[in-house]
């Protein structure tokens, strides 16, 4: 059950993402940059949380779960440092993601050739 | 119907088609890849991980292999069919930061792979950074009540 919530969570996300597309021609850079900060809107108003409890994956893998993830460790450290947290939530909650998708993207770079030709 | 009617007829209807096509597409994609995280999140919960922790690994393995799926050029295949399904998993951002740095090798390491690789890292990075210090501030300010 908990796969198949997310898997209609996470299509309809996507599916979302593929409507901007046809209909807006945003690039996908645009609607990746907007799921994010989506993402983080939608945690603020507390919508998010409630969607990532019932469709696990289905909500976190999407990008709006990045952002998600972003205003969660906001609140955590804002709630234990005060100002402080501003400023250090955000990126230490999201800095596993980060810091792999820099490290992975570095080493494929070194190891593959580009196919494309261009 | 005339075949000036048939051809308006066929034009009004196309576009429709398509856009719900590319969307089953993306859904069944998409949702192939949540599910794949959610695999994930049983399997590093199996092996002792607690809650928070099993989502990072899960993200972590994810962002792997969408940079290892872009390097080996199956990802961008898989891509073409399937649209926004892979551009808005975590993999779609693995593939997005890997794919300019791949394409700048030649223009050397430090300019070429080292800058190029936050083409698309960087303003998810910076826009992300900069909503979730908006949101702090509001929680900040709420707290002082």
């Amino acid at each position: 059950m908990d796969y198949l919530k997310a898997f209609a969570v996470g299509g309809v996300i996507c599916v979302i993402g593929q409507i901007l597309i046809d209909k807006t021609k945003l690039t996908p850079a645009r609607i990746l940059v907007t799921f994010v900060v989506l993402g983080v809107f939608l945690q603020l108003i507390r919508v998010y949380e409630p969607l990532v409890k019932f469709a696990g994956a289905g909500a976190t893998v999407p990008l709006t779960g990045f952002g998600y993830n972003l205003c969660k460790g906001v609140a955590k450290a804002v709630n234990e440092r005060g100002f402080l947290g501003i400023f250090t939530g955000g990126l230490t909650a999201s800095s596993g993601g980060v810091a792999a998708a820099l490290v992975f993207g570095f080493l494929v770079s070194v190891i593959f050739r580009s196919k494309s030709k261009k | 119907m005339t075949n000036k009617e048939y051809n308006e007829y066929v034009k009004q209807k196309t576009p429709d088609s398509k856009i719900f096509s590319n969307c089953l597409k993306a859904f069944v994609s998409g949702g192939i890849i949540c599910v794949l995280g959610q695999v994930l999140i049983a399997v590093f919960g199996k092996c002792g991980f607690g809650e928070e922790d099993a989502s990072t690994l899960t993200s972590i393995t994810l962002i792997f292999l969408g940079a290892l799926l872009t390097g080996l050029d199956i990802y961008p295949k898989i891509a073409k069919f399937a649209g926004a399904g892979t551009v808005v998993p975590i993999t779609g951002f693995a593939n997005s930061v890997v794919s300019p740095a791949l394409e700048a090798k030649t223009e050397g390491m430090v300019l070429g792979v080292g800058a190029k690789i936050f083409t698309i890292a960087g303003p998810v990075i910076l826009y992300g950074t900069f909503a979730s210090c908006a949101a702090g501030l509001i929680y900040w300010i709420i707290s002082l009540f």
